[in-house]
């Protein structure tokens, strides 16, 4: 039996000798020569001798022997230990030997779990950010540049012949393109965009890489992964993933956790393709329901503004077209109108009668007959909802503007005199699309340049707000506010308006409102002709 | 305290600095026409001045843009009423659809320039979109006051590289922080600019807008030296604002209206005279209070005594032009700070306006 070289000198009975120890321990002395090592020792280091130098694991012959020095650690055959020295009296030290290989498994692979989680948060919220393709694959790259490979390439589905591909190399930098080659040239990938489960890496010869797939100053390929991005449904395309040569290939956890990957981006790009669809389709459904952009037609100033009672909206109950003169309709007509009803449902009603109107411009010589007309549309169609609005129609008389204004249970027009006096145009009528039989009164009015016709709903005069809260904007207001608006273009009555109705309202609720300013230019060429107006720089 | 009238146009933008000293002479006969809401002359202005050889960008911000200016200060002087700058301001908007636009040779990217939501002042963020255009980016420009969820709603249809986003007036600034967040929460970096964000940029700093410029050439420049920084991960307005947490910007926005009411009750118990205004006074009186009420939200919103403070000093100019005394703005002031005596960074920033204006020597015209 070995005993402590400790206790041989003290004589302390109580000692625990190195052989009982539960660990491998080596003695060494001064010089680091081995002198002693229990059986677990022994058997965990064979080949060292005791009175020779230790000279195997070398990270523990290399260890200093100073009194307080720390524990090394180092590998011994596969396993991984730790040697923690307790300096003995007379010089030596006695190493205990611990092992950590569990542990220190434990640790790494827990170290990989979070980066593995830290990298899929990342990526989730990043993908979730965008709802614009084009941004979601170039995020998909990047993150898997960064993250799983040296090089990722995603490639979107599609029914042209080259598909739209982004590349990412390490250093982040993007190339968006389209695929060049063919894409079965690629084992594997034309059955990942069709949504087939991958192919393994192993299976792909990395020397098949056709050209365009590598990026610019890439080097030799060392292998690839290629993942399908599992979409809604529908596969959302592919993410390649290249190695360069001197490199380890994929592993299967690897490529386990790259299909982790592939299904969180593949999620995003589909919704981002939805997202695109839905809107190409709102787009084209709105198109004609959306006020349309006015400007000066036959030497007349049109201006309008639109704001639909939800603001996000673009279309409501409120409309306006102006219809420049034709072969069947000599003046240009201007109509501004308010559907019964708010959003959506009232917005397409508007389409409707917008429709309606256009067709019925050869009866703009009488408004009258239009009205009856779209009044007998009205009230045989299905809709229950009424429309109230304004017919204008609009000629120049030399440089003045001549108009036929004719309400439909409408709030008259205001005409805003070169002196700014305002005054309401004296028309009237029935409301449309309620009784079988309306009337109508047309009032005729000259606009002198700088005068201005202003039609408008009454989602202008009926705006809540104003400092005190609740008080409604009303007929005087705006009266008063287009006293100052004399002589101003269309866009500026229109503006200006519209600004103060806005401030009125501050934050809160308000129904549509439209406004449309049919303005006699103040032309200076002209006007400097005549002596009554301000010459052309000296207004 | 009488018409003051709304914080306006003035300031709206920074002038670009001039660098072609023949710009002047043409702004200056542009500025006649605009004055004349003249359109002919005005097209004539700007046909002349490319034709004599000035560049597009020299005219639309030299030129265009110096005309703009001068009209904000020529409203602050009371030598222009509104209407007038409407007129001027529609005018101008039409030369610039007349400007010539080559087409790139070459795509630099996608930018979106907007106003932000309650955002009127235009001009400023269609002068960008226009210096934009004309360096060859494809530029989407959306106007004035775009309600936030549009806005994100376009950065998603067209995946534009950066948003460029415009306030003139420092009210805006909430509601510019949330359009900010909103969209660099969708991936895409933001640049901000107008007088809105203060004279040296320091609210885009606050709200960690990705950059800031002063006026349209510089952000123009600044696009050209490379993209905008990838913004931060989505965040809340909180994160950069901590001191929201007192609830005091909630508080007196959620409750701006009772506020001007009871101030303006408190008014006329304690000045008899009120009793003779018109109805027409009475909503102007009103007017003045919900604006230093904005006003002093959107400080609190920030946390600067010198936006308020600001403003004061600003509306007493504007009072002192029209023949109104800036000390006026003094009786409103004190109820409010009555009214908010609970809240002790609203009272700061009233006590820090109150001894501007009470301090100040002002000069009447």
């Amino acid at each position: 039996m070995i005993s402590s070289p400790d206790s041989s000198r003290t004589g302390d009975p109580c000692v625990v000798s190195v052989a009982a120890a539960p660990y491998p321990v080596v003695v060494t002395d001064t010089a680091g020569h081995v002198m002693e090592l229990n059986d677990a020792a022994l058997a965990l280091l064979p080949e060292v001798r005791v009175g020779e130098a230790l000279s195997s694991p070398g990270w523990l012959a290399d260890a200093p022997r100073t009194p307080d020095a720390d524990p090394v650690r180092g590998t011994v055959g596969e396993g991984f230990f730790a040697a923690h020295p307790s300096v003995l009296p007379g010089g030596g030290t006695a190493w205990w030997l611990v092992e950590e290989t569990a542990h220190r498994a434990a640790v790494a692979e827990l170290e990989a779990e979070r980066e593995r989680t830290r990298f899929l948060t990342e990526a989730s919220s990043a993908l979730l950010a965008s709802l614009n393709l084009d941004r979601c694959m170039e995020i998909t790259a990047r993150l898997a540049a960064a993250h799983l490979a040296d090089a990722a390439l995603v490639i979107a589905p599609t029914t042209t012949r080259k598909p739209p591909m982004v590349s990412c190399d390490a250093e982040g930098r993007l190339t968006r393109g389209t695929v060049s080659g063919a894409v079965q040239s690629v084992p594997g990938l034309a059955e990942a965009l069709r949504g087939f489960p991958p192919v393994p890496s192993r299976w792909i010869d990395p020397a098949a890489a056709p050209g365009w797939l590598i990026p610019d100053g890439f080097g030799e390929v060392g292998s690839l992964v290629i993942t399908p991005l599992p979409g809604h449904g529908v596969p959302a395309g592919a993410l390649v993933l290249l190695r360069r040569a001197p490199r380890a290939a994929f592993s299967e956890t690897e490529e386990t956790f790259a299909g982790l990957f592939a299904a969180r981006a593949g999620a995003a790009m589909s919704a981002a393709r939805l997202y695109a669809e839905q809107n190409a389709v709102t787009d084209t459904l709105m198109r004609d329901l959306l006020p349309p952009v006015l400007r000066q037609t036959e030497g007349v100033e049109f201006a309008g503004g639109y704001r639909a009672s939800v603001d996000t909206d673009r279309v409501g109950g409120d409309f306006y077209d102006v219809h420049p003169p034709s072969e069947d309709c000599p003046d240009a007509l201007a109509v501004l109108g308010d559907v019964a009803g708010k959003g959506l449902e009232a917005a397409v009603l508007t389409g409707k009668i917008r429709n309606t109107l256009h067709a019925l411009l050869p009866m703009g010589g009488d408004h009258g007959q239009m009205l009856r007309l779209l009044n007998n549309a009205l009230c045989n169609s299905h809709h229950a909802r009424f429309v109230t609005l304004v017919l204008a129609s609009v000629r120049r008389d030399d440089r003045d503007v001549l108009l036929r204004l004719t309400s439909a249970g409408h709030p008259p027009p205001l005409i805003v005199r070169r002196d700014g006096t305002v005054e309401e145009a004296d028309t009237g009528g029935s409301l449309i699309g309620v009784m079988p039989s309306i009337v109508s009164r047309t009032a005729e009015v000259r606009l002198v340049p700088g005068e201005t016709c202003l039609l408008y709903t009454d989602g202008v005069t009926e705006a809540r707000g104003g400092p005190l809260g609740d008080t409604m904007f009303g007929e005087q207001r705006l009266r008063r506010a287009l006293a100052e608006c004399a002589g101003l273009p269309a866009e500026a009555v229109v503006e200006r308006v519209q600004m103060l109705v806005d401030q009125w309202i501050g934050d809160g609720d308000h129904d549509d409102i439209a406004a449309l300013a049919i303005t006699a230019p103040r032309g200076a060429h002209l006007s400097a002709v005549d002596g009554t107006t301000p010459g052309r720089y000296t207004a | 305290m009488t018409t003051t009238p709304a914080p306006h146009r003035v300031g709206a933008r920074l002038a670009s600095p001039e660098r072609d000293e023949r710009a002047a002479e043409w702004a200056g006969k542009l500025w006649t026409a605009a004055r004349a809401a003249d359109e002919y002359s005005a097209l004539d202005v700007v046909t002349n001045a490319l034709d004599a050889g000035l560049d597009a960008e020299t005219v639309l911000l030299e030129v265009i843009g110096a005309v703009q200016h001068r009209v904000g200060a020529e409203w602050a002087a009371n030598r222009m009423s509104v209407a007038d700058e409407h007129a001027a301001t529609a005018i101008n908007d039409r030369v610039i659809a007349a400007l010539p636009a080559d087409r790139p040779a070459e795509f630099l990217g996608r930018i979106t320039v907007a106003c932000v939501d309650k955002e009127w002042h235009a001009l400023p963020a269609r002068l960008l979109a226009e210096t934009l255009r004309l360096r060859g980016w494809q530029v989407g420009y959306l106007g004035a006051q775009v309600p936030t969820a549009h806005l994100i709603g376009q950065v998603h249809r067209t995946g534009a590289d950066a948003v460029c986003l415009s306030a003139a007036l420092p009210t805006r600034l909430p509601l510019a922080h949330a359009a900010i967040t909103a969209v660099q929460a969708a991936g895409t970096p933001v640049m901000v600019g107008g007088l809105g964000f203060g004279a040296d940029g320091r609210y885009a700093r606050l709200m960690g807008a990705d950059a800031w410029a002063p006026e349209a050439r510089a952000a123009a420049d600044r696009l050209a030296a490379g993209p905008l920084p990838r913004p931060r991960p989505p965040h809340q307005a909180v994160d950069d604002l901590p001191h929201l947490a007192d609830q005091e910007y909630t508080m007196v926005t959620r409750s701006s209206r009772d506020l001007v009411r009871e101030t303006f009750q408190g008014l006329e118990r304690r000045y008899p005279a009120m009793a003779a205004y018109d109805d027409d006074q009475r909503e102007r009186t009103a007017e003045d209070l919900a604006h230093i009420v904005d006003f002093l939200a959107a400080a609190l919103y920030v946390d600067d005594p010198d936006l308020f403070t600001g403003f004061l000093t600003w509306t007493g100019e504007i009072l002192t032009a029209r023949g109104v005394p800036a000390r006026s703005l003094l009786p409103g002031l004190d109820l409010l700070e009555e009214r908010l005596r609970d809240f002790p960074r609203a009272r700061r920033l009233i006590r820090a306006g109150h001894d501007a204006i009470s301090t100040r020597p002002w000069e009447t015209p």
